[in-house]
């Protein structure tokens, strides 16, 4: 009994050495900014005295009290969930074309998938606003057919913002609802076909309710990724469509009022970790007796 | 014209051929397995009839409807995949009555066939739960009662037991039999497991190679098995190579006489396989329970015995003899006969050897 228990105990060591040089790159580079920040939004700024230490929550205050944070922070939620509604209305359908393909096309038109990854997220983003801008390739050509007389505004709208963000998003999507389909058992589709159901039927009442987990933490990928996005919404949206993430960077860099712009940021992460923990609850009471 | 009619059925993978010119026909209400080894195409021939595979050559039909002008889903066979293939998101109650609704049946009588069907693989305590938070044998029910449920015209079973333990294999190769005596629904079943097959079908298709080698009842393969390959994969027997010495008459029950090394011993005629040779090479094959024992120096062949195994109700007995190492199989139903490292005469009556065509490897 005692060797055995010296031995665990030895082997839990080890696994914590293991651990350790990605324990601490995670403390230093992760840990320590966001306690930072977290204090930093505590803080006052004054416009000739710059940021003092005091400790109050002021700042917090300012935002949850001002209907224009109240637009910007619904405007951002409102874009992560229709950009989310649209990757899993494309992703999980593209993911169940690619299971069902055959090996030698699946390899191919997978890296077509993963390939807006591969790119850098500026280039990307500027790539939209050279097609969508009043004078872009899509008005351009529209118009040269005269199907419109004028410019249909694409950047500068939300609209814009969710078209690219749905691009960059829907492989992570694709990848999960993929996942999980590799998980179920094939013959269930076939099982289905016996019993006389046929594609549609078999896709929505089989494949897509097994898929649902992947779906659903796909959702949650795309979402928080949304919410948070950066580049897509300050390149389409510019200064007239402001995002939270967008607003955080103006207060540090424009305003330099870098406490308010914490309290921002601040906000931002416990709203979306508030969507992603009663998201996960509920998800999870649902499916833990059918799938656990 | 028989039920079930599958003519040169043949498939390909490539180079390959899974399936090789298959002819079977079934009979309504007939119960027949598919029984080879791993790889001889069982599963593909299953999914042929099933519409989930596409012959390269050959016809299936079914009363004389060529079936494979029909869709999977229109065949209207039962299957019991090897897992199951369950639908984990639904009830039990929800697996069985799928079949229904794509049936378009009304609510009230599908809801009377589900508990029927439940009813008849003892289930109807579990309708509410998922497949998840049920043993194998209950999945397993489960899946039988999905496919009985559409009254099905073909039940098709691909290994329905093989993740099953064994004492639960037997009880459930026990109730499968009566199930589908019951409904009379004309079954085939695909295993690998020679005494599943002949504890449940009515006849035996062996497959080798994606061949059929032998159809025939249970008894009749394992008495009279038509090549060696059959013979041994059949139960346990004793192979071994030998001659015929001795032609006698063309008569049926005639006999001749094989030399195995040394040894000449009575056997039945040669079957035609084997040609017409004066003295042809064969494969003698004595069951291990047709051997008996007797004295030293009173039998056939002497030998000394190797090793003795209780398997409960009977004892294996490895014999060395000039012939090779020879299995005896005794009931235990007294004593042991002989002892470890005695010596004994082994006799075998010559009705009960069986001459095979020689092939150099089974
Ligand atoms: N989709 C496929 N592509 C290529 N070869 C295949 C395919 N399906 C089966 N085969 C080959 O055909 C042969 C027969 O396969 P099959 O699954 O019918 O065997 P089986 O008798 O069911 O074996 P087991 O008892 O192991 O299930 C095997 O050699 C297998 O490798
Ligand atoms: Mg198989």
């Amino acid at each position: 009994m005692a060797p055995a228990a010296a031995v665990d105990r030895e082997a839990r060591r080890r696994a914590w050495w293991l651990c350790a040089p990605a324990l601490a790159l995670f403390l230093a580079l992760m840990v320590v900014p966001l306690v930072m920040t977290f204090v930093l939004s505590f803080h006052s700024f004054g416009f000739y005295t710059g940021i003092e230490p005091t400790f109050g929550l002021h700042n917090y205050l300012d935002v949850l009290g001002d209907s224009y944070f109240h637009e910007i922070f619904a405007r951002t939620f409102g874009i992560a969930l229709v950009t989310t509604l649209l990757c899993a209305a494309i992703g999980t359908p593209e993911a169940y074309i690619l299971y069902r393909m055959r090996s030698r096309w699946r390899s191919a038109l997978l890296l077509v998938v993963i390939g807006p990854l591969l790119i850098s997220v500026v280039v990307r983003t500027l790539g939209w606003a050279i097609l969508m801008g009043n004078r872009g390739v899509i008005n351009t050509a529209l118009m040269n057919l005269e199907l419109i007389d004028r410019p249909i505004k694409m950047m500068y709208t939300p609209g814009g913002i969710v078209i690219a963000l749905v691009h960059v998003m829907v492989p992570f999507m694709v990848i999960a609802v993929w996942a999980a389909l590799h998980r179920q058992d094939p013959a269930t589709e076939q099982a289905a076909e016996s019993l006389g159901a046929g594609p549609l039927t078999i896709f929505f009442r089989v494949v897509l309710p097994q898929a649902m987990p992947g779906v659903l933490s796909g959702s949650l990928i795309v979402f928080s990724l949304s919410a948070s996005a950066f580049a897509t919404p300050a390149i389409l949206g510019g200064r007239r469509v402001k995002v939270v993430s967008t607003t955080v960077y103006d207060e540090f860099l424009n305003t330099l009022n870098w406490p308010l712009g914490a309290a921002i940021a601040i906000l931002l992460l416990v709203a979306v970790l508030l969507v992603m923990v009663s998201y996960n609850r509920v998800v999870e009471r649902r499916f833990s007796q059918v799938f656990g | 014209m028989a039920f079930l009619e599958l003519k040169g059925l043949t498939k390909r993978f490539g180079e390959i051929a899974a399936v090789e010119n298959f002819d079977l026909s079934v009979e309504r209400g007939e119960f027949v397995s598919l029984l080879g080894p791993s790889g001889c195409g069982k599963t593909t021939t299953l999914q042929m009839i099933a519409g989930f595979e596409t012959p390269s050559a050959g016809s299936i039909t079914l009363e004389g409807r060529d079936l494979l002008a029909i869709k999977a889903r229109s065949r209207g066979i039962g299957i019991v995949f090897q897992s199951y293939a369950l639908f984990p998101h639904m009830t039990v109650a929800q697996n069985v009555e799928f079949g229904l609704e794509m049936r378009k049946i009304a609510a009230p009588e599908r809801r009377q066939r589900v508990a029927e069907a439940l009813a008849l693989v003892h289930l109807e305590a579990l309708a509410d739960r998922y497949p998840r938070a049920m043993s194998g044998g209950q999945r397993q029910r489960v899946a039988l009662a999905r496919a009985l449920v559409i009254r099905p015209e073909i039940l098709l079973l691909d290994e329905p037991l093989s993740n099953l333990d064994a004492k639960l294999r037997e009880e459930m190769q026990l109730e499968l039999r009566g199930i589908q005596q019951r409904m009379g629904v004309t079954t085939i079943l695909v295993t690998h497991d020679q005494t599943e097959a002949m504890a449940l079908s009515d006849r035996v298709a062996v497959m080798h190679r994606g061949r059929l080698v032998q159809v025939a009842r249970p008894l009749e393969a394992y008495e009279h098995p038509r090549s060696d390959f059959v013979s041994s994969f059949l139960g346990k027997t004793n192979r071994l190579e030998g001659k015929v010495v001795e032609r006698a008459g063309e008569r049926a029950g005639d006999l001749c006489r094989v030399a195995v090394g040394e040894t000449v011993f009575a056997a039945p005629a040669p079957p035609p396989e084997i040609g017409k040779d004066a003295r042809p090479r064969v494969i003698v094959s004595v069951r291990p329970e047709k051997v008996e024992f007797r004295a030293a120096g009173a039998g056939l062949v002497d030998g000394t015995v190797a090793a003795r195994i209780f398997l409960g109700d009977h004892w294996l007995y490895q014999i060395e003899t000039p012939l090779g190492v020879l299995l005896v199989t005794r009931q235990n139903v007294g004593p042991a006969e002989v002892e470890t490292g005695g010596s004994v005469g082994l006799a075998w009556d010559a009705a009960q050897v069986r001459l095979l065509p020689f092939e150099e490897t089974a």
